[in-house]
């Protein structure tokens, strides 16, 4: 479990996130859901040691995170921010491959290898593993680094964004993957996401952040309900029951 | 070709390069010409190769390839201390052992302070120190000038000598110490070297994957300064070679693997130093320096890469 207690951050003396405390529990899709400039990337990176914080502790099972050893803290979690832009000329599977670092320090055994094969299936981009990532769209290079996390095989998976450039039918597959690494792998998934839609239909608890603090949180039911998301948002916004999900009307 | 077969060439190159130096046109007493042969390649594989490494290591670090570590300042420093010497004291004050010790320990102090500066408050990052740096080494070289102007012209020519890399004139003693300062800080920095493949990828890669980045960074930037500050001492200010060796390696090795890259890079540096020597020495007879034809070759490798660039 990861647990975040009263965490504060600011940049310049303007706080953007104010003593925000939250639970993530094991063997679930999280999402963190709130209008721009609400923290939640800054959340993300604080519970994933990125960015220290100004105040407020985070325990990534019940031991705090400056404690752990970094390499063993990378084979516990792992982190996707939004922006991946590197400037190593790199093919996808060599990518993919230094996923594996925190289990071999660089020297890649036939396990390893293995991994890398895995997380690029789960991927489907078996057809361009040899590609470099500057012949790619930008979604193929969402996707290979989504890849190289997968490779990483670590409990908790954290990510910003991770729908940010792709289309629908990639958004789907990368939620489908997600979804797939909680309920085959037993994987804990924390993702920051825009579109609420998505996290309607896949996460198992959301948290809503409005200004820096935790404004609501709870199940898909309790949350995607247009009284809670005209707090959130501050629109209104009609909720329809499609094929048993509640899908959000915001559009017009 | 393979990365093999790339670092085999390279290192029969190097090695064909300090054979003709070493054996070719031999005029006068082969005891007397020899062992002086050999401590100037000796000199040149050891700053040849801390050069190419530091900057290999800094270029990864800053994920630039187009920095240097004379950008936080550590040649002007120098070159101000050489002048300052002559200025204050005359070109007759200091023993070269003095002056190579006294070079090492200012660069030193001067890099522990604006590090301790630097990472005494979290958040600064690592551009804010490039920047502090280049600020000062703006400074240091406009001291430098000052004084350069105000004394004599026979005392300025000497400092002109040491504004220029030098093989010509090492010291027998300085080398040895040299030798074993280089060969220690590369021990240390072993540890180190399977980090830099995921340091490329920058900092949040390199967090994610389990790296003690400030831990490795910090020490990293300190045995770049330090092998800066010892070839810096030993023969002069030779910092705009790393750049033009670090990205022939890229280009050459085409890889990110730091393996490959740095022994790549040290060989191009050791021929490109011997090469350069060897033109100085046996074409134009002294009549040019070292800085010059390295200056010049690399330029003309940049103007290539610019045209080749522009066309595709």
């Amino acid at each position: 479990m990861i647990e975040a207690k009263h965490l504060s951050k600011s940049y310049g003396g303007k706080p953007v996130v104010e003593g925000v405390s939250l639970r993530v529990e094991k063997g679930k899709m999280t999402s963190f859901i709130g209008p721009n400039g609400a923290g939640k990337s800054t959340v993300l990176s604080m519970i994933s040691r990125l960015l220290a914080q100004d105040s407020g502790e985070v325990l990534i099972e019940g031991k705090e995170i400056g404690q752990w050893k970094s390499n063993e803290l990378a084979r516990k979690i792992s982190i996707l921010k939004q922006s991946n832009h590197i400037n190593v000329r790199l093919t996808v599977r060599e990518l993919v491959s230094f996923g594996r670092f925190p289990y071999s320090q660089g020297k890649l055994t036939a396990e390893d290898w293995k991994h890398v094969d895995e997380a690029i299936r789960y991927m489907d981009m078996q057809d361009m593993q040899g590609k470099y990532l500057d012949q790619l769209s930008g979604g193929q290079n969402q996707r290979a680094f989504i890849a190289m996390v997968i490779a990483q095989n670590t409990e908790y998976i954290l990510l910003d964004e991770p729908l940010n450039n792709l289309d629908m039918k990639h958004s789907v597959q990368i939620m489908k993957v997600l979804r797939r690494l909680v309920d085959e792998l037993g994987k804990t998934v924390v993702l920051v996401i825009h579109d609420i839609n998505f996290a309607s239909c896949y996460s198992d608890h959301i948290v809503a952040l409005k200004e820096g603090k935790v404004v609501r949180e709870g199940s898909v039911d309790e949350m995607i309900t247009t009284e809670a998301l005209k707090q959130i948002y501050e629109m209104d916004i009609a909720i329809q029951s499609i094929n048993g999900n509640r899908i959000c009307v915001y559009f017009t | 070709m393979t990365h093999k077969w790339k670092l085999g060439s390279l290192a029969a190159a190097a090695v064909a390069l300090i054979a003709v130096f070493l054996f070719a046109n031999m005029i006068g007493s082969f005891d007397y010409v020899f062992p002086r042969r050999v401590f100037k390649v000796l000199a040149i594989v050891m700053t040849g190769g801390a050069i190419a490494f530091a900057t290999l290591v800094f270029q990864t670090i800053t994920n630039n390839r187009i920095l240097t570590p004379s950008i936080i300042g550590l040649d002007s420093l120098y070159m101000l201390l050489q002048t300052f010497v002559i200025f204050a004291f005359g070109s007759m004050s200091l023993s070269a052992e003095l002056n190579f010790i006294f070079s090492i320990a200012l660069m030193m102090v001067f890099v522990a302070l604006l590090y301790r500066l630097m990472f005494k408050r979290e958040g600064r990052n690592l551009y804010f120190l490039l920047l502090v740096g280049l600020v000062l080494g703006t400074l240091f070289g406009s001291l430098s000038t000052f004084m350069q102007v105000l004394i004599d012209p026979n005392e300025f020519m000497r400092v002109q000598d040491k504004m220029f890399a030098s093989f010509n004139n090492i010291r027998t003693d300085l080398l040895l110490f040299a030798a074993i300062g280089l060969a220690l800080i590369g021990l240390y920095s072993m540890r180190f070297m399977k980090f830099l493949d995921v340091l490329a990828l920058g900092r949040e890669q390199a967090v994610n994957l389990g790296i003690p980045y400030d831990y490795t960074v910090k020490r990293l930037l300190i045995i770049v300064a330090l092998l800066i500050a010892i070839s810096t001492a030993l023969v002069g200010p030779i910092t705009f070679l790393g750049l033009l060796v670090a990205n022939v390696a890229h280009q050459f090795m085409k890889t990110y693997r730091h393996s490959l890259l740095i022994a790549g890079s040290m060989l191009i540096s050791i021929i490109a130093l011997v090469g350069g020597q060897l033109l100085v020495e046996r074409v134009f007879t002294f009549s040019t320096t070292l800085s010059v034809i390295i200056n010049f070759i690399g330029g003309g490798y940049f103007l290539y890469l610019l045209l080749r660039e522009n066309r595709t």
